[in-house]
């Protein structure tokens, strides 16, 4: 069985938050088209003090969630704050106790993670939001994990999928955010929490099958 | 961008550093310095009243907290809704032992924000009761209310919640004072000209020359149409129409009217408009009480201007009398 250790896998959270670090100026580009274009600058300042905060003593991939839920949630305000709050807090919560992450926590992980977007925020599939990419990426990876017993598989499942919904967004109107009073005029563009949810998404994902290509050679 | 600022992602901390210095015999920063509070805060045996709301729209927010005013006022950056955390912390620095009232508008960010916070308060055993505001007739119909955004009708909102706090009311009574005052407000926007956020360098919508934004948000959010722009005549009587038509009041009925600029219109030029929405509301039957023309809940440098009209009962008339003192005009 295909697994990686929640102990060691801290540093998962710090290249997301690199990631999002580097598409500062991308991310505020696509917001501009439909929003206040702040996404890139709002996200970049959350996850760079994430990780100045988690830099040093290595943490595990639960804690190092639960400090950047914990940094999103108290330091950043707007919709963005709460709600990958809520998403990285939710992810944190279900791996807490976990040893070892098989594929099988990986997915209790996501379904938590999508669970708490959707207790603060109204929005579904189709609205034009994050949960455009989370929720296919969550769909996904189950999907291939009961058809086949292979964690990396489906891990590489989930960012086809997360990148698909992402770009299904360029279809949407949006239905709800500040980009929903555009009506019409939103659709046609990325919505940029979709976006940078597939950029999250990508790297959890990178992240761990890089782990469990080095705990489990094949 | 002619600007006064030293450095974009900091504009809101300068600013307000800069506002407590100028009214430290009203205000005061909180331990968090994303919460101003009233110089007297927590008043003891009184309830709680505070909102909370992105920057940029100054003298709102930070500019009610005072004396029968609000009690605390959490800050967010620019356009955007402050943290949880922050409006939590302005329930707890204006908790005086009666509960906490949070009086806020109506957007995405807000909504979820003051729902955690109302939650982190209760864990401490604070009971924190909300009203949110939904005035814009424009954005979105009548038969979708909730959906409306909060806009100037906010400023009338705090005015009477506070005022019903500052005579002695239960947490209860300022929660149905702050409900009816915005039930009783309907608010119109137009825009001339689009804002800039420091942080972005330009500006993220355009309005045409010769051309207004009729229905325009607090953050520009667009109108319901874009029309030539007319005489302020005939501006002033649409935006009078607009509300008057959803509000649908009987006639000799006693309103009070609030015009506010954006930010970038010359403060003559609301009178100009006011000269036409008096005409227009007293040729409905309508009374008008009290009017209130100034900048009060401005867009950045927005250029534009929103109407506000409530409807006045005995209880309404009697709580937006009650003398304040607090850094904002009112």
């Amino acid at each position: 069985m295909q697994t990686f250790s929640n102990a060691g896998s801290g540093d998962i959270v710090l290249a997301i938050a690199q990631r999002i670090v580097e598409n500062r100026g991308y991310l505020s580009d696509i917001d501009g088209l439909i929003g206040d274009g702040d996404h890139g600058v709002n996200m970049a300042k959350g996850f760079s003090l994430a990780a100045e905060r988690l830099r040093g003593e290595p943490k595990s991939l639960a804690a190092s969630l639960a400090a950047l839920g914990d940094v999103l949630m108290t330091e950043i305000g707007g919709s963005m704050g709460p709600l990958y709050g809520m998403m990285f807090s939710g992810f944190a919560d279900a791996l807490d106790g976990v040893e070892e992450i098989d594929a099988a926590a990986f997915e209790r992980m996501l379904r938590h993670g999508l669970e708490e977007v959707q207790s603060i925020g109204d929005a579904k599939v189709g609205d034009k939001t994050l949960i455009d990419a989370l929720a296919p990426a969550l769909q996904a990876f189950a999907a291939a994990s009961a058809k086949r017993d292979d964690f990396a598989a489906a891990l590489d499942a989930l960012v086809v999928a997360a990148e698909k919904g992402r770009d299904s967004t360029i279809g949407l109107v949006a239905k709800i955010g500040r980009a929903s009073r555009l009506g019409e005029r939103s659709r046609g563009v990325l919505d940029p929490g979709a976006t940078s949810c597939a950029i999250i998404l990508r790297s959890l994902a990178e992240g761990a099958k890089a782990k469990l290509g080095a705990s489990n050679p094949q | 961008m002619q600007r006064f600022i030293n450095n974009p992602d900091l504009v809101v901390d300068d600013t307000v550093r800069g506002f407590v210095k100028a009214h430290r015999d009203l205000v005061k920063l909180g331990e968090n310095p994303k919460v101003v509070a009233f110089a007297q805060a927590p008043i003891r045996g009184k309830v709680g009243v505070i909102t909370g709301g992105g920057s940029g729209h100054e003298p709102a927010f930070i500019g009610y907290v005072g004396r029968n005013m609000l009690d605390a006022v959490a800050v967010g950056e620019i356009f955007s809704s402050p943290t949880a955390k922050s409006f939590h912390d302005a329930m707890k620095i204006a908790d005086g032992g009666r509960g906490v009232v949070c009086l806020y508008g109506n957007y995405a960010g807000d909504n979820m924000n003051v729902k955690m916070a109302v939650k982190m308060a209760a864990k401490d055993g604070l009971e924190v009761l909300t009203v949110v505001a939904n005035d814009d007739v424009c954005s979105a119909p009548p038969s979708e209310r909730e959906k409306r955004r909060g806009v100037a009708g906010e400023i009338l909102m705090w005015k009477c919640g506070a005022a019903k706090a500052a005579l002695g009311g239960t947490a209860r009574e300022v929660q149905a004072a702050a409900q009816k005052a915005i039930d009783n407000s309907r608010s119109i926007g137009v825009g001339l000209g689009p804002c800039t956020l420091p942080a972005v360098g330009h500006p993220n919508f355009s309005i045409e020359a010769g051309k207004m934004e009729v229905g325009i948000g607090h953050h520009g959010e667009p109108g319901t149409r874009v029309e030539p722009l007319k005489k302020a005549a005939e501006v002033g009587r649409d935006m009078a129409k607009a509300v008057l038509d959803d509000h649908n009041l009987p006639a000799g009925t006693e309103v009070a009217v609030l015009i506010s600029g954006l930010g970038a219109t010359p403060t003559n030029e609301l009178y100009i408009l006011n000269d036409a929405v008096d005409d227009e509301v007293r040729g409905r039957g309508l009374t008008i009480a009290r009017t209130y023309v100034g900048n009060f809940f401005t867009s950045l440098e927005m250029v534009g201007a929103t109407l506000t009209i409530m409807a006045l009962d005995a209880e309404l008339k009697e709580l937006l009398a009650v003398a304040v003192a607090c850094p904002a005009p009112l």
